[in-house]
């Protein structure tokens, strides 16, 4: 099976089909997804900031990020089931569109950033949980906000284009 | 009103902003920007006067840590916003969904106004007072979700 041939299936499930096809539920799981995704952005802000040592700067890192990042993950998942739903709607469409596209691209470095900060940067953080953050966890915070800011525009961008 | 946005729309910046094509998308993501720093804030001092988030710290220290921000972004809200109105009127000014979203709006900001006079009453204010910040917090946090659904079906609702 071809990708094409899969999102040509996907658009014609029942699911995909009802979201399409009623007035009411594409706007409503949209409007859920913008909840969801102000949420991740607004969150990751909040960590993002104190790894730039710009905000937060009296909290302990790994204080706050236990306090914080449960909501990004929480509002992540929402945002990628309700995501996946509006996809489904029009999968064809939104899969030949280069917003989209870029919008999966960024999503996907924006893991990868997480990762290497999770594997290597954040090993050390029991030296730096209650002063400035190191070099390479204010490059991970500073490329995490532009990368998730980029994903937020693209996502808009997307109903623009389509 | 319909007279006032056929005016508003032939004025130059207006004009300015229809013929370009960017302007609308690019100031609704700066938009959203700011409803992320202000969903994210409410959140966080609403959970918190609620007990249910943040309790490793008191909740004067929790509103002075984010309600500041949110009165930044709403002022980045409200000069975007203008901009979308000029840039097509007839879009917002004849949609009840919006003017519905502006009464919840005045409502939003005099529950964080009042969220933050609390603190006048110094440290353990809110803490003192755990029924009326259960109260407040619930109300303000369906208030501004209100706010931001409203924002999003104003391009969905047909105006009358």
């Amino acid at each position: 099976m071809t990708l094409h041939q899969l999102f040509a299936s996907l658009e014609a499930t029942p699911v995909g089909t009802a979201i399409r096809e009623s007035t009411w539920l594409f706007p409503t799981i949209e409007t859920t997804h913008v909840f969801a995704i102000t949420l991740v952005l607004g969150s990751i802000l909040i960590v993002d900031l104190r790894l730039l040592n710009l905000a937060s700067r009296n909290r302990s890192v790994t204080e706050l990020t236990r306090e914080v990042l449960p909501f990004t993950w929480g509002a992540f998942a929402l945002a990628a089931v309700t995501g996946g739903l509006l996809f489904t709607s029009s999968a064809l469409k939104y899969s030949q569109n280069l917003q989209f596209k870029t919008k999966m691209l960024l999503l996907i470095i924006a893991g990868a950033n997480m990762l290497v900060f999770q594997l290597y940067t954040y090993r050390t953080v029991a030296s730096w949980d209650r002063s400035a953050p190191p070099t390479g966890a204010r490059v991970a915070g500073a490329l995490s906000l532009a990368l998730w800011f980029g994903v937020m525009s693209l996502g808009r961008w997307i109903g623009f284009t389509t | 009103m319909q007279a006032f946005c056929e005016w508003l729309s032939n004025t130059p910046l207006s004009m300015a902003i229809q013929n370009a094509f960017w302007v609308i998308p690019t100031v609704q993501t700066v938009h959203i920007a700011s409803i992320a720093v202000v969903m994210s804030s409410i959140i966080m001092v609403d959970l918190r006067l609620l007990g249910m988030a943040g309790r490793s710290q008191p909740v004067s220290a929790v509103i002075t840590r984010y309600l500041p921000w949110v009165w930044v972004a709403v002022l980045v809200l409200l000069c975007s916003g203008a901009l979308l109105i000029v840039g097509e009127p007839a879009r917002e000014l004849l949609s009840e969904v919006f003017w519905l979203k502006m009464i919840l709006l005045v409502c939003a900001l005099a529950l964080t106004a009042g969220i933050q006079r609390g603190l006048r009453g110094g440290g353990g204010f809110w803490e003192q007072r755990r029924l009326i910040a259960g109260l407040l917090a619930v109300v303000s946090l369906g208030v501004w979700i209100a706010i931001l659904a409203a924002g999003r079906w104003i391009a969905y609702v047909e105006h009358g």
